[in-house]
């Protein structure tokens, strides 16, 4: 039997129900965990971290190293926590997997639970997400029921328990302090680091916070090997991951393909380009905080490294399209009202500056705005850079602010007196 | 003067049998109480359809927690309703891909079909119209939300659908 190449949506059926426990297995799922179980935790940790495998989730840092720098046991508990609370405007790809995979999932948390050596397991699903809760509530049901779950696994030392918490809103839950904070039952302000969660986390213990996507990467890593992995690549990267397209394209969705296929690609090949009658004007590549991108950057390959060199980020690689009939500048003042929105308040240029921000781009969308506007918009972005606020929203929110003014500048201005038109 | 304020300050009441099954569901997954307040706030939300100061309290009485920090994180989370909303809660998504694709129109339509903006509840306590961040169904949009069930690709003949069935169904 071919080994698969598509191993995040092998199992994937719009339209059926997701797999149960006992055909998932028989599709070849759960061998990770068994494998792991052979491992010692450290080799587990190496191992992934060989695979080249970068967190899902946005921020792209290399999972195996993320979760090298959680301590030795000392008997108490240790926790990892999946962030399902998808959030990111524009993402839509965690949501896919929770949905029609469920045990995909499950048995990735295990698997890294073996390398954390962790005691229990948490999933952060956001309270929107009926249709995954339902599939995961499911799902943890069979894998208990199948001693996949529990004390001694599979006849083995290692024993584990795992809970799904649904949310009630709040985008800054994504951001994996706040996220501990909320799960602790507090409000979800980000927390100091140093202490980074590894070391003092979830109720001052051990914790590691990963993306869903980025767990729903270890069955293969385990199953199948490094070699395998990096095989599943182009352009010099390794695995694959999801990309979706949305926005007034001829066949908008997310598809499950090699790390590193151009923007081309995925705007032509798989979502069809853009609609009739409609001319792309820039994308935001991947996800509400990033980077503006213009239509010479399609052929730039997904990789995080050259989106950078490109002035954005790649973010969760789900690409929004702004269409040529689609105003720039009411495009910014959605995405700045919803960080606005979002905003939990905890510190100055997030909590003061985002609502300023939004309320001079509503002036200039009702032909209420001046080129000052314009220039206090500007220093807005450099009072919300890294380095300037708690977490990474208020940047994030920066983000297509900044790069909206550096290739719109035309349209801001013309929105200076006459509005939007 | 205290006397005034104690006789008319909200007082907590019974949880329900079922509320409290399901609060000490959710108990066995944590090791600490405060951890289950939001989760507690939920299922009396579920029951109640919306959370008062007397279920508030009570939540705080039950599971031992300060009312005032229960009710920093009630406030907190968008999708705790500290105000009574109608029986229908309507989310319509209005972030960036449903913006493109005209959630403005169908918020428009919504309003001048139920009279109510967003934040308010049509007088016969059906429908409360509530804007919610990004849904997670882009390539789906316009998208929403009546009360658990997610809708998408919506036009307003589809909304004028939706809401005809949820009227029929009461």
């Amino acid at each position: 039997m071919t080994v698969t190449n598509k191993p995040l949506t092998k199992n994937i059926e719009i339209g059926r129900a997701p797999f149960n426990f006992a055909q998932y297995q028989a599709a070849g799922g759960y061998q990770s965990v068994a494998k792991a179980l052979t491992f010692k935790p450290r080799d587990l940790m190496k191992l992934v971290q060989d695979s080249g495998l970068g967190g899902r989730g946005g921020a792209g840092f290399n999972t195996g190293l993320k979760w090298s720098f959680i301590p030795e046991p000392d008997g108490g508990p240790r926790y990892l926590v999946v962030n399902a609370d998808e959030m990111e405007p524009g993402t839509f790809k965690d949501r896919l997997l929770m949905e029609h995979d469920p045990h995909l999932l499950i048995e990735g948390m295990i698997t890294a639970s073996i390398a954390l050596q962790a005691t229990m397991a948490y999933i952060f699903l956001r309270g929107e997400y009926k249709e995954a809760e339902h599939a995961l509530l499911q799902a943890i049901k069979q894998a208990y029921a199948a001693g996949m779950l529990g004390k001694n696994i599979q006849g083995s030392e290692f024993s584990l328990d795992m809970a799904l918490h649904t949310s009630a809103g709040r985008y800054i839950c994504g951001e994996e302090t706040a996220l501990i904070n909320a799960l602790e039952g507090k409000r979800a302000n980000p927390r100091f680091k140093p202490p980074f969660p590894q070391v003092s986390g979830l109720w001052g213990r051990p914790t590691l916070v990963n993306n869903v996507e980025t767990i729903c990467n270890i069955p293969g890593i385990v199953t199948h090997g490094v070699e395998w992995f990096k095989g599943l690549g182009i352009n010099g990267q390794f695995g694959t991951r999801i990309s979706g397209v949305s926005g007034r394209v001829k066949n908008p969705g997310c598809w499950e393909m090699p790390v590193g296929t151009t923007f081309r690609t995925l705007f032509e090949d798989y979502a069809g380009g853009m609609q009739d009658g409609y001319q792309l004007k820039a994308f935001l590549p991947g996800g509400g905080s990033t980077d503006f991108l213009m239509p010479e950057h399609l052929d730039l390959p997904m990789i995080p490294g050259d989106v950078a060199k490109a002035g954005s980020r790649l973010g969760t690689s789900l690409i929004m399209v702004l269409d040529d009939k689609t105003c720039p500048v009411g495009c910014v003042h959605n995405l700045i009202k919803f960080f606005a929105h979002e905003s939990c308040g905890w510190c100055t240029p997030c909590r003061d500056g985002l609502p300023w921000s939004e309320h001079m781009l509503l002036k200039l969308e009702n032909g209420e705005g001046s080129l000052k506007d314009i220039e206090i918009l500007k220093e807005m972005c450099g009072y919300m850079a890294p380095g300037n606020t708690f977490c990474a929203l208020a940047p994030g929110a920066a983000e297509p602010l900044q790069s909206g003014l550096k290739y719109f500048m035309d349209e801001f201005v013309e929105h200076v007196n006459h509005g939007c038109k | 003067m205290s006397n005034l304020i104690a006789s008319t300050a909200p007082k907590a009441r019974q949880l329900t049998p079922e509320e409290i099954h399901d609060i000490e569901h959710e108990k066995t997954h944590y090791p600490y109480a405060q951890a289950v307040g939001l989760e507690a706030l939920k299922i009396v939300q579920k029951y109640q359809g919306w959370v008062s100061d007397e279920s508030l309290l009570a939540v705080a009485d039950y599971l031992k927690l300060p009312p005032d920090e229960l009710e920093g994180v009630a406030t907190f989370f968008n999708m705790i309703f500290r105000r009574p909303v109608g029986k229908h809660v309507i989310l319509l998504c209005d972030s960036v891909a449903c913006w493109m694709l005209g959630c403005d129109n169908l918020k428009a339509h919504i309003s001048s079909k139920l009279g109510i903006e967003y934040g308010q509840t049509t007088a016969d306590n059906q429908f409360t119209l509530i804007p919610v961040p990004c849904l997670g169904d882009c390539d789906k949009a316009p998208a929403m939300m009546v009360g658990d069930k997610t809708y998408r690709n919506l036009t307003p003949a589809k909304i004028d659908a939706i809401l005809a069935d949820c009227t029929a169904r009461g």
